[in-house]
């Protein structure tokens, strides 16, 4: 088991590297949908298969497409130099070196107090008696925000054809 | 579980700081947008790796990760019109030149 968590987050790290580094933008979309899919195998490794299948859906389906329409939509971004860094690349990676270092000793001295359980058997029945029960205001919050904020893409994206 | 809880963690934090130097250090708004992408996915993992290892029996852990992805979709949405309607008007989406606010 070890082993295969190895593989698949050293997989889901190099795709996220690939994507901060690609200089096309088209190949930092792709190397993104892989990060996604790496994401969704250490869903599955968790055994939150539910989790697993919604990020591929919702991630690699809707998102990324999203991401790659909207790139060929401006078409100056498909240019070689799109993908460039600004000035600041070098501090903000040395920030985020020493974030992830602080991160790294904090995350291994605490103690996290953990279980030996099993995940019950009946885990995708409970999510959806979940949502409907105990957690129906904040589902019905989402779907109100989802709702919204694709009137207001539309609106915010639509085009003026009003002339004076 | 076999697996170290901390294992998971570590791997949720190196996602966090490569979207964090995606987010700084891009010059293309979509390419910064990825790079956030990539934070809510490591945030994702958090919330699972925690319900899984210290409360596997109730599914808060889950079903709010499931919240965080309807977020990052409406997210991703109102984001990338944004960034339509601004090369619209200004020809280009490179944050650098989007400074109309500076004082």
């Amino acid at each position: 088991m070890p082993i295969v968590f190895l593989i698949l987050a050293l997989f889901t790290v190099v795709m996220a590297i690939g994507t901060v580094t690609a200089r096309n933008l088209f190949h930092a979309a792709l190397f993104l949908i892989g990060a996604f899919f790496g994401v969704a195998t250490i869903y599955v490794l968790l055994e939150a298969e539910f989790l697993a299948v919604s990020q591929i859906i919702i991630y690699i389906g809707a998102i990324a497409t999203l991401i790659v329409f909207a790139i060929m939509l401006s078409r100056s971004m498909m240019g070689r130099e799109a993908g460039g860094y600004n000035r600041f690349w070098l501090a903000a990676a040395v920030g985020a070196a020493a974030l992830w270092s602080l991160l790294a000793w904090v995350l291994t001295t605490v103690s996290f107090p953990v279980v030996n359980q099993p995940v019950p058997a009946d885990a995708i029945f409970q999510i959806g008696t979940g949502l409907v029960g105990p957690y129906v205001i904040p589902f019905e919050v989402a779907s109100i925000l989802l709702v919204v904020a694709l009137i207001g893409a539309v609106m915010i994206a639509r085009e003026r054809h009003r002339q004076r | 579980m076999t697996i170290p809880l901390s294992w998971y963690l570590l791997l949720a934090a190196g996602l966090f700081c490569i979207g964090f130097f995606g987010v700084l250090s891009r010059r293309n708004a979509v390419a910064a947008l990825m790079g956030v992408e990539l934070m809510l996915n490591a945030v994702n993992i958090n919330l699972v790796a925690f319900w899984r290892y210290v409360r596997p029996v109730d599914l808060t852990g889950q079903i709010f990760a499931i919240f965080v992805l309807a977020v990052a979709a409406a997210e991703a949405a109102v984001g990338l019109a944004l960034m339509i309607a601004i090369y619209r008007t200004r020809r280009t989406i490179n944050v650098d030149h989007i400074d109309l606010l500076k004082g």
